[in-house]
C-alpha cells in the first residue's frame, strides 16, 4: 500500500525520540515585529482553542477567538471529569514517555501515527507544569505533592485530576490565560458567534464567515491563518455525553471546501454512562471512567436473577458474591475493570444481549462500589485508627467519607438524575456515544489539506487511532494548543510576512457569505411540518442502530439509504420558527443538523469500507473466536482520508501507517 | 404529571416583556426541567408559535450556561442543583411554576430567559488569572501546596460562573463570584505575587459593571448551585482591606 500523493504528513526525519526536538530547533521563525502584523483566527475556546489562542497571543500574533456559547469558559471541555494523563512518573511506577506513547498506540489499536503520538507523550509533562503555574488546583497528597489515579488501558498511575471536575479546572486555567490576553488587547473575543463558512483565497484559508447569534448578522473576518478547535461530532447520534451545542459545522464546512476528513467512522462509545430513561431524553450523562478504579462491574450469573431484578422483585444487594459475574475481571484478568473503553463497552453489550441486563429496558449493568468502600477504604481507615476486627457496618461508615472525597460530585450527580443513592445501591450504567477519534486529517504541523487551515483538539483525527484512552483528550487538546501549534504555525506564517491583510470586500468573502445566506434562506423558507429535533432524533436512531457499537455491511448499506432519504425529507419538511435576524436557537440547531445529515453518510461509507474491526470500529463480520476485534493489518493499516467531491460522492485517500518503533500485535488485555 | 407554566417572554432587550401561561399534560417525573422546556418548545413550534429562548449547553451542571429563575429562586427549589440538573420529580402533579430570567441591570435580557453575562468575563479580564506565559513554568512538583489549601482553593474554583448569586441577591451583588476567584488564588502559592493588585482590580471592575453592594444577607450562598461559601467573601474583604492599606498606588 502506498500513501496517496495528496497526503504528505510532513513527519520530520530522524529517530523517533529526536524528531520533535530537531523540528523545534530548525523550524523557521517569525520575528516579533512581524508577528504583530499577522492575524490568526481561532474557532473554539475549549481546551485546544483557548490554549492555542492564549499562547499565540503571548507570542505576539493578533488573535480573534470565536465560540458559540455566551462565554469562552463554557466550551464543552468544561464537562470533562476524570483527569489528564502525563508521563511524569511521579509515582515511581515505571512510567515514561515511551510507555505513554506505547499505551496510546496500543490503546488506539495501531491506527495512529507514531511520530504524532510520541510528541504528544513528550510534551505531556509540560502541560501539568503549565497548568499548575496557572493555579489549577489539582488534587494533592498530604505532603503537598500532586496526586495521581489510574485510568483504563494502562498499568501505571499517570492521571492528574481535580476531583471529578478536571476539565473544568483545566479549562478555567486556559480561559484565564485567554482573558488575560483579551485584557492586553492581543485577543479579540467573539462569544455568541458561530462560524458558518471558511473563506479560501488562492487555495489558502484566509478567513471565516460568522453569524452573530444575538443579532443574526453575518460577519466577515480575515486571518492569515485559520485554526479550527471546534470539538467533536458525537452529537450526530443525537444522544451522547456531549454538550447540547457540540456540532460538526465548522469542520464540515471546511471539509466541503477541501479539507480531507480522517477516519470519520471511529467513534468512542463510553462504557459507563447513565442508561436512557425515556423518549424525552435530550442527552446522556457520563459517569467518569475514574469510577472504574474502585467500582466493580457485574451482572448476575443467573438469568432468572437478572429477570427478577428487571422486574423489581430482587434487590441486587441481596445477590450473593458467588452469583455475581464480574465479567471484565473474568474475561480480562490482567486489566480487569480497567480494560480500554471499546473493550468494556462491547463486553457490556454482550452480557445485555445475552439477557443479563439489569434495568427495565434490559440495557444496563452494575457498577458497584460496595466492595472497595468497605474492604479497601473502610479497612484502610480501620487500620489507620487501630480498630481491630471492624464490623461490616463500621467499615461502611469508615469508607464512605473517602469515597465521598474522591467521587462525591459524581455520586451526587447520579443520585440527582436517577433518584437512586449510589452509596447504598450499585449504580446502573450502559455504554453511550462519547467521543469521536475521527476528524479533519492533519499533518505533523496540525495543518489540514487546505494550506493555512489547522485543526486542533477533538476536531482533528490525529492521535488516538481507533480508540482513545481515558484522560488523553484533555492531554491532546492542551498539547496541541499550548505546545505544538505555537511552533508549527511558524512554519507556515514565516512565508506570509509579506501578505497584507486582505479586505473583506474581496469577492471570495462575498461569495462565502452568499453561500451562508443561501443556506439560511432555504432553511427559513421551507416552513414544513416537523421540528429540527424530530429529524435529529431519527438520524440518531439510524446511527446508533447501524453505525454504533457494532456494525455490519448490510446495516451500513441500509443506513446510507435511510440517511439520504431522511436528508431529503429534512430539506422539504423542516420547520424553523422566527426570523434569521434575531436570536434564534432553532435556526442554529437546524444548520447543525443539516451538516450532521451529510456527515452521517460519510461515517457509514467509511465504516463500510473498513473491512476489519479495530478499536471502537467493530464489524461483526471480523471478530476472533472469543469475540475480540480482528484487525487486518495487511490491508487496513492506514488512515482513511476522504476528499469531498459532491454530496454523496467522496474519494478515498490512504495514508499508510508505518510502525518502526513498536511491534504491532493483537491487542490483548487478558 | 400536569404542569402549568408561567414563563417570562421578552422579544429583545428593548421589549418590556410579559408572562405567558402554558399547559403541559404529559410531564414525566424523570424529565429534567430543561427537557420539559424542550417538550414545551416542540409543542409551541408545532402550533406555529415562537419557542422560548433559554441558555443551556452541558446539561450536567458544570458549564454554568443554564439560568432560570424558578418560583422566585435561581435554579429552582433544590440546594446545590443547577436548572439543568433539576428533575420534574421535585414538583407535584398540578403545580404551577413561574419561570423568569436572572434579573439584574448588569445582566440585560437578550430574549425571554436568556441574559447577557459578559460582565463576568470582564471581571476576570481585570485580574482573574496568574500572569504566566506558556512555556515558562517549572516542574509541577516544585510548587508544593498544603492539601488543605489545595482543597479549599479547589472548592472556590468550582464556581461555574452562572450568576445565580447575583440573581439571588436583593442588591444584585457579584461578591460571591468575585470572591471565589480571588480566594482560589489567595490560597495558592502561585497567586501570591499578584495578590494585591488582583483583588483591587477585580473589585473595581465589579463596581464599574453595575453590580450592587454586599450587605451580608447570604442569599448568594444559599442559592449557589456549587456551594461556594460565604467564607470566600470574608476572605476577599480581608484581602481587599489589606491590599488597599498597603497598595503603593
Ligand atoms: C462528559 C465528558 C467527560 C469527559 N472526560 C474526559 C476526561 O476526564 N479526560 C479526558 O481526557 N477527556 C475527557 N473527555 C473528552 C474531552 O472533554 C474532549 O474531547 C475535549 O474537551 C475536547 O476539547 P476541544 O477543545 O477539542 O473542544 P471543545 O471543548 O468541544 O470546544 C469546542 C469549542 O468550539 C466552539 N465551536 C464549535 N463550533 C463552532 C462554530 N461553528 N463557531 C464558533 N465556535 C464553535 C465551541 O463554542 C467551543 O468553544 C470528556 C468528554 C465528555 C463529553
Ligand atoms: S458563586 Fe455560585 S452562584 Fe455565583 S456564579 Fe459561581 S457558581 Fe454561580
Ligand atoms: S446547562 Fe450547563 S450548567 Fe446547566
Amino acid at each position: 500500500m502506498a500513501t496517496s500523493p495528496k497526503l504528505d504528513a510532513k513527519i520530520p526525519e530522524g529517530p523517533l525520540q529526536e524528531k520533535w526536538t530537531r523540528y523545534r530547533s530548525t523550524v523557521p521563525l517569525v520575528n516579533p515585529a512581524n508577528k504583530r502584523n499577522l492575524e490568526i483566527i481561532v474557532v473554539g475556546t475549549g481546551l485546544a482553542g483557548a490554549s492555542a489562542a492564549a499562547s499565540l497571543a503571548e507570542l505576539g500574533y493578533k488573535v480573534k477567538a470565536f465560540c458559540f456559547q455566551d462565554s469562552a469558559r463554557r466550551a464543552h471541555s468544561i464537562a470533562a471529569q476524570g483527569g489528564i494523563n502525563a508521563a511524569k512518573n511521579y509515582q515511581n511506577d515505571g512510567d515514561s514517555v515511551y510507555r505513554l506513547f506505547y499505551d496510546t498506540i496500543k490503546g488506539g489499536d495501531y491506527r495512529a501515527r507514531e511520530a504524532n503520538v510520541y510528541r504528544l507523550a513528550e510534551v505531556s509533562a509540560n502541560i501539568i507544569d503549565q497548568c499548575v503555574a496557572q493555579g489549577v488546583p489539582f488534587a494533592r497528597e498530604y505532603g503537598g505533592y500532586l496526586s495521581n489515579r489510574s485510568f483504563g488501558g494502562t498499568q501505571v498511575q499517570r492521571t492528574f485530576y481535580a476531583a471529578g471536575q478536571t476539565g473544568q479546572q483545566l479549562l478555567l486555567g486556559a480561559y484565564s490565560a485567554l482573558m488575560r490576553q483579551v485584557a492586553l488587547g492581543q485577543v479579540q473575543m467573539f462569544a455568541r458567534h458561530e462560524m458558518l463558512n471558511i473563506v479560501l483565497i488562492d487555495g489558502k484559508a484566509r478567513g471565516i464567515i460568522a453569524r452573530n447569534l444575538i443579532t443574526g448578522e453575518l460577519e466577515r473576518h480575515f486571518g492569515h491563518a485559520v485554526i479550527l478547535a471546534s470539538g467533536g461530532y458525537g452529537n450526530v447520534f443525537y444522544l451522547s455525553t456531549n454538550a447540547m451545542g457540540s456540532n460538526a459545522t465548522a469542520i464540515w464546512k471546511a471539509h466541503k471546501k477541501g479539507a480531507f476528513f480522517g477516519n470519520p467512522c471511529f467513534t468512542q462509545i463510553h462504557p459507563t454512562c447513565i442508561p436512557v430513561s425515556g423518549d424525552h431524553q435530550s442527552k446522556l450523562t457520563l459517569m467518569s471512567e475514574s469510577l472504574r478504579n474502585d467500582g466493580r462491574i457485574w451482572v448476575p450469573k443467573k438469568l432468572e436473577d437478572a429477570k427478577a431484578i428487571r422486574e423489581g422483585r430482587l434487590n441486587p444487594n441481596d445477590i450473593k458474591e458467588e452469583d455475581r459475574d464480574y465479567y471484565l475481571e473474568r474475561r480480562y484478568p490482567a486489566f480487569g475493570n480497567l480494560v480500554p473503553r471499546d473493550v468494556a463497552s462491547r463486553a457490556a453489550k454482550e452480557r445485555c444481549d445475552a439477557g443479563y441486563g439489569v434495568n427495565a429496558t434490559g440495557e444496563a449493568v452494575f457498577l458497584d462500589f460496595a466492595y472497595n468502600l468497605k474492604y479497601k477504604y473502610g479497612m484502610m481507615e480501620a487500620n489507620r485508627l487501630g480498630i481491630k476486627n471492624p464490623t461490616e457496618q463500621q467499615l461502611k461508615e469508615l469508607g464512605r467519607p473517602i469515597v465521598e472525597e474522591k467521587y462525591g460530585n459524581l455520586f451526587d450527580m447520579y443520585k440527582q438524575i436517577t433518584g437512586v443513592d449510589p452509596y447504598e445501591n450499585p449504580m446502573m450504567i450502559y455504554p453511550a456515544v462519547h467521543y469521536t477519534m475521527g476528524g479533519l486529517w492533519v499533518d505533523y504541523n496540525l495543518m489540514t489539506t487546505v494550506p493555512g487551515l489547522y485543526a486542533l483538539g477533538e476536531a482533528n483525527f490525529s492521535d488516538h487511532g481507533a480508540n482513545r484512552l481515558g484522560a488523553s483528550a484533555l492531554m491532546q487538546g492542551l498539547a496541541d494548543g499550548y505546545f505544538i501549534i505555537p511552533y508549527t504555525i511558524g512554519a507556515y506564517l514565516s512565508n506570509e510576512i509579506r501578505t497584507k491583510p486582505i479586505s473583506t470586500n474581496h469577492e471570495a468573502f462575498v461569495q462565502a457569505e452568499n453561500e451562508v445566506k443561501d443556506q439560511i434562506n432555504r432553511l427559513m423558507s421551507i416552513k414544513g411540518k416537523h421540528t429540527v429535533d424530530h429529524f435529529h432524533k431519527r438520524l440518531g436512531k439510524i446511527m446508533w442502530n447501524k453505525c454504533g457499537m457494532s456494525r455490519n455491511a448490510k446495516g451500513l448499506q441500509e443506513a446510507i439509504q435511510e440517511i439520504r432519504s431522511l436528508r431529503e425529507e429534512f430539506w422539504k419538511d423542516v420547520k424553523v420558527p422566527g426570523t434569521d435576524k434575531e436570536f434564534n436557537p432553532e435556526l442554529e440547531k437546524a444548520g447543525r443538523v443539516a451538516d450532521f445529515l451529510e456527515l452521517a453518510e460519510l461515517m457509514c461509507i467509511d465504516a463500510l469500507h473498513r473491512n476489519e474491526s479495530c478499536g471502537g470500529h467493530f464489524r461483526e463480520e471480523y471478530q476472533t473466536e472469543d469475540g475480540e476485534a480482528l484487525r487486518d493489518d495487511a490491508n487496513f493499516s492506514y488512515v482513511a482520508a476522504w476528499e469531498f467531491k459532491e454530496l454523496g460522492n467522496w474519494e478515498l485517500h490512504k495514508e499508510e501507517l508505518k510502525f518502526e518503533n513498536i511491534k504491532v500485535a493483537q491487542r490483548s488485555y487478558k | 404529571m400536569k404542569i402549568t407554566l408561567k414563563v417570562w417572554r421578552q422579544k429583545n432587550k428593548q421589549d418590556a416583556g410579559h408572562f405567558e401561561t402554558y399547559q403541559l399534560d404529559n410531564v414525566s417525573p424523570d424529565m429534567s426541567f430543561l427537557e420539559m422546556f424542550d417538550v414545551l418548545n416542540e409543542k409551541l413550534i408545532s402550533e406555529g408559535k415562537e419557542p422560548v429562548a433559554f441558555d443551556h449547553d452541558c446539561r450536567e451542571g458544570i458549564c454554568g450556561m443554564c439560568s432560570m429563575y424558578i418560583n422566585g429562586r435561581p435554579h429552582g427549589p433544590l440546594r446545590g442543583v443547577t436548572t439543568c440538573q433539576l428533575h420534574m420529580r421535585s414538583f407535584k402533579d398540578g403545580d404551577t411554576i413561574v419561570v423568569e430570567p436572572w434579573r439584574s441591570t448588569a445582566f440585560p435580557v437578550i430574549k425571554d430567559l436568556t441574559v447577557d453575562r459578559s460582565a463576568f468575563d470582564r471581571i476576570i479580564q481585570a485580574g482573574g488569572y496568574i500572569s504566566v506565559n506558556t512555556g515558562s513554568a517549572r516542574d509541577a512538583n516544585n510548587i508544593l501546596v498544603p492539601k488543605e489549601n489545595a482543597d479549599k482553593a479547589f472548592l472556590a474554583a468550582a464556581c461555574i460562573g452562572c450568576g445565580a448569586c447575583v440573581a439571588a441577591c436583593k442588591n444584585a451583588s457579584a461578591m460571591l463570584f468575585v470572591a471565589a476567584k480571588v480566594s482560589q488564588f489567595a490560597l495558592l502559592p502561585q497567586g501570591q505575587i499578584e495578590r494585591k493588585q488582583r483583588v483591587l482590580n477585580m473589585v473595581k471592575k465589579m463596581d464599574e459593571e453595575g453590580f450592587g453592594n454586599c450587605t451580608n444577607t447570604g442569599a448568594c450562598e444559599a442559592e449557589c448551585p456549587k456551594g461556594i461559601s460565604l467564607e470566600n467573601i470574608a476572605r476577599m474583604n480581608r484581602e481587599y482591606i489589606c491590599a488597599a492599606l498597603t497598595s503603593e498606588k
